[in-house]
């Protein structure tokens, strides 16, 4: 597999272009889309995933939107490539065969061009993703969109008048459409707050997960905040809904480390700068740590209390202290006992070549 | 911090459990939690900052267990997937398991989403002209009258049955 085929390495959205990117790291939509009358996933032989592939490939390589796509088939890529994939938010661990002892279902594979990309045989035989720099719903979705529109015209998807696109499982079917939007939230954590508003997104219909999206954890003070249910209402107003309420709880965000810049500057200022510091100077570092101090990190640029590095710099941290990725870069495997210390000497090189 | 119960792996997990009435908290490895009966799939949540919430996800709850074990011996002609499967593990075998159960799947998509009359996006198939933007007559009236049963679903949910007349008799003339 050659990553480097990839324009950015699939991460463009890392670049801190898009609005609000010091509070909102980025926005993803995903569609859920079938292949008509083939079985989903669940109830798939090999014969039906390879079938699926082949179209989708087919359609992809004369549409518009992906006749250039790089192809990543998982189930021929080894673990630690697989991982790589998935450490960029490419794949979902499932797609990726990650869980566990499992290994990536025949047929598995990953289209990708310039933003968008499709998973074809995760749960969905389609998953059409987009990841955008910062708070961008409308931009993102009308990438995705214009996919999904192309594709639908070469592939025929599974749709029901009444139920809409029809997905594997009902919690997705309707319009099949995810929005997520990535959030840095350490002032409603640290004010203690954060719990009101958690709870407050499911009384609108919005859920939150970790950084990599379903079943993970929130680590960092990142929480991916997206759309609960996907039947009953139009694309738009699933995405006006969730817009309106991410711009509220950036709102509640900046008004939090108001409160925490009125009530305790010094020990904010304090927290930032140590944090600042032992990513510059510690010498191992387990990657938790990494993303709690580049959190710390994150609030103090965001406050001005530091006078960097950039937020791209930051973001670029987030995805290359991972794992796979500093495993990748230091010709090691990803259990390897002395990560801690690549992780560590990786932060201070990087930190000292991008500091202004 | 290392798992409470098998030493060996980082601890990821705290279950607080009541017991007695007093309150003990494990910190459990993913694996060590599972075998403990704690579904691991929602977000769980972690921060140094703060131990601002023990969200635990107990038990588990595909969406699948939401539907009634009455029809269990239901199976779908295309795909022979039962209901009972779909209970079990919340994912549907084809398309067609959405008309082999609709009857169920309606019901549950109402309980998950609020409604199960998809308002977003039309679709048409390859070579059946397009989606309701650009459709013809045909399609014009065919998202008319799907519109008009979303209006008399809401209207009688909602218990407004003068209006659920009114569209019952708009949808006939339609038909």
């Amino acid at each position: 597999m050659d990553l480097s085929l990839l324009p950015d390495g699939g991460m463009r959205w890392l670049d801190a272009s898009g609005p609000k990117s010091t509070i909102v790291l980025s926005t993803r939509i995903r569609l859920a889309r079938n292949v008509r009358g083939i079985p989903f996933s669940q109830r798939a032989k090999d014969a039906d995933r390879m079938a699926v592939l082949e179209r989708v490939s087919d359609a992809a390589s004369s549409s518009e939107h992906l006749g250039s796509a790089v192809a990543f088939h998982l189930d021929e890529m080894d673990r630690p490539e697989r991982q790589l994939l998935h450490e960029r938010h490419l794949v979902s661990k499932e797609l990726a065969g990650l869980e566990r002892e499992s290994r990536p279902r025949p047929g598995a594979a990953l289209l990708v061009q310039d933003q968008v990309g499709v998973m074809v045989n995760e749960e969905d035989h389609l998953r059409l993703h987009g990841m955008w720099s910062g708070f961008d719903l409308e931009d993102a979705y009308a990438e995705v969109e214009a996919v999904d529109t192309e594709l639908g015209k070469l592939v025929p998807f599974a749709f029901h008048p009444e139920f809409g696109y029809l997905t594997s499982c009902p919690t997705n079917a309707g319009t099949g459409l995810r929005a997520s939007v990535l959030i840095h939230l350490p002032g409603l954590v640290l004010t203690k707050e954060i719990n009101k508003v958690l709870q407050g997104l499911s009384q609108v219909g919005l859920t939150f997960r970790g950084l990599y999206g379903e079943g993970s954890e929130v680590v960092g003070n990142f929480f991916q905040l997206s759309n609960q249910t996907t039947l009953g209402k139009t694309e738009d107003e699933l995405i006006d809904h969730l817009g309106k309420i991410v711009r509220q709880v950036i709102e509640y965000e900046e008004q939090a480390r108001d409160v925490l810049l009125r009530t305790a500057p010094e020990e904010v200022e304090d927290k930032t700068w140590r944090a600042y510091g032992l990513l510059k100077h510690a010498r191992r570092m387990t990657f938790e740590e990494a993303m709690n101090l580049l959190s710390g990190v994150r609030l103090g640029v965001g406050l001005k209390l530091l006078p960097g590095p950039g937020v791209y710099t930051l973001n670029k941290l987030l995805i290359y202290t991972q794992p796979a990725h500093l495993a990748a870069m230091d010709g090691r495997s990803t259990g390897d006992r002395e990560l801690p210390t690549v992780r560590a000497a990786f932060v201070r090189r990087l930190l000292e070549a991008e500091s202004s | 911090m290392l798992c409470d119960n098998c030493k060996e792996r980082d601890a990821i997990i705290n279950l607080t459990q009541v017991e007695h009435d007093s309150k003990v908290t494990l910190h459990l490895c993913e694996q060590c939690a599972q075998q403990k009966g704690v579904e691991t799939g929602g977000a769980v949540l972690k921060t140094p900052l703060g131990n601002f919430l023990g969200a635990v996800v107990k038990g588990t709850s595909t969406a699948g267990a939401l539907v009634p074990a009455s029809g269990d011996g239901m199976r779908c002609p295309a795909c022979g997937s039962s209901l009972r499967d779909f209970r079990d593990s919340g994912r549907l075998g084809c398309d067609q398991c959405y008309v082999s159960f609709d009857t169920h799947l309606r019901d549950l998509l109402r309980r998950l989403h609020g409604s199960s009359q998809h308002v977003g996006e039309r679709y048409a198939l390859p070579g059946e002209g397009n989606g309701a933007e650009g459709g013809g007559t045909g399609d014009d009236s065919r998202s008319r009258l799907l519109e008009l049963k979303a209006q008399l679903r809401r209207a009688v949910e909602g218990e407004n049955f003068e209006l659920a007349a009114e569209l019952r008799d708009r949808i006939r003339v339609l038909e």
